[in-house]
């Protein structure tokens, strides 16, 4: 008797069967970069390619005449999608205006709305932020706000017409990972708009876990940008938002108190 | 005339214009937009914007954040 080979379904490519879909645009990719903090451009492109990205965000400021390379060099050649942020605008008026710029700039009517209340928390303003939102969002842009791990805020930022809705899991370049997932949970509960987890994350398992709770992306700089390797933890988190994505759509089994055996019992 | 350009004060030649801005602090292309006294300066309008006395000009590109 021939003994056919054992055969293996194919890996299930989620990219076919299961795209981010963003204001209409799909991506296969969930892990959106950012690009602060980087030694070096060399060591950003490095772990942009290795992180598998296609959205990255960028910030606006004034030319430099003193350096070479930039930024939206590197992201032009490796065809990656600009997300120009408003990072560093304490105000709606800053923010607005920034925004403008960049849609000047890099010609993408996307902005990633960043409307920060203090240097310390850099945590987001939400008065200023919903204003701001508001505004863009009558101005024609695809409005993705960086915003508080609140539900009520988030559902009020999609109320205005975000495109998405992008809670922190703890503040900016932190590493603290996820500080109120049962906020996240209870935000995604809610959205009919993508959830993107925003900061805080500082190593792969909670990029992973933010997936887990439901997120449909994750946004991450700091925690590839400041490792000791920063290409290596940009394969890191691509493997983890996957990982992730894969347990969250497998549907994890429920936790139980006591044992539930595996094996049939011994008669 | 007096001018200021991301943020220094400058004197430029009158007629000036923002494109000429432009071209004295980068050779870039793409990637850059310019504001004239907060209002941005569409690209299209570079070559036909004259610069005033005491307008300030910030010309901004994509740099690393985020």
């Amino acid at each position: 008797m021939t003994t056919a080979p054992f055969t293996t379904a194919p890996p299930q490519t989620t990219a076919e069967t299961d795209p981010l879909v963003i204001a209409g645009t799909q991506f296969t990719s969930r892990l959106i970069m950012g690009t602060g903090g980087a030694p070096s451009h060399h060591a950003l492109e490095a772990a942009l390619q290795a992180s598998g990205t296609e959205m990255t965000t960028v910030a606006m400021r004034r030319v430099d005449p003193t350096t070479t390379g930039s930024v939206w060099d590197i992201l032009r050649r490796n065809s990656i999608r600009p997300l120009p942020n408003t990072a560093g605008c304490f105000t709606t008026a800053d923010a607005v205006r920034t925004a403008r710029l960049a849609r000047e700039a890099l010609e993408t009517t996307w902005v990633k709305l960043e409307v920060i209340a203090d240097e310390r928390t850099l945590l987001p303003d939400p008065v200023e932020l919903l204003d701001a939102a508001e505004q863009l969002v009558d101005d024609g842009f695809v409005v993705l706000p960086y915003t508080n791990d609140d539900p009520i805020l988030a559902r009020r930022l999609e109320q205005v017409g975000c495109a998405a809705v992008m809670p922190l899991g703890a503040p900016i370049g932190s590493g603290l990972g996820i500080r109120n997932p049962h906020n996240i949970e209870l935000i995604v509960e809610q959205a009919s708009v993508p959830v993107i987890l925003d900061a805080g994350i500082g190593t792969a398992s909670e990029a992973a876990l933010a997936m887990e709770l439901g997120c449909d992306a994750v946004l991450l700089a700091s925690a590839v940008t400041r490792a000791h390797e920063p290409a290596v933890m940009a394969a890191a988190m691509r493997d983890a938002v996957r990982a992730g994505r894969g347990a969250r759509r497998a549907g994890r089994i429920p936790v139980r108190r006591y044992a539930h055996a595996s094996s049939p019992r011994a008669e | 005339m007096d001018v200021i350009i991301n943020g220094e004060r400058r004197t430029v030649e009158p007629d000036t214009t923002v494109a000429d801005v432009v071209r004295s602090l980068t050779t870039a292309t793409s990637g850059v937009a310019v504001a004239r006294n907060d209002e941005v300066v569409p690209k299209a309008d570079w070559n036909h914007t004259a610069v005033t006395d005491n307008d300030r000009i910030d010309v901004l590109t994509a740099v690393q954040g985020g």
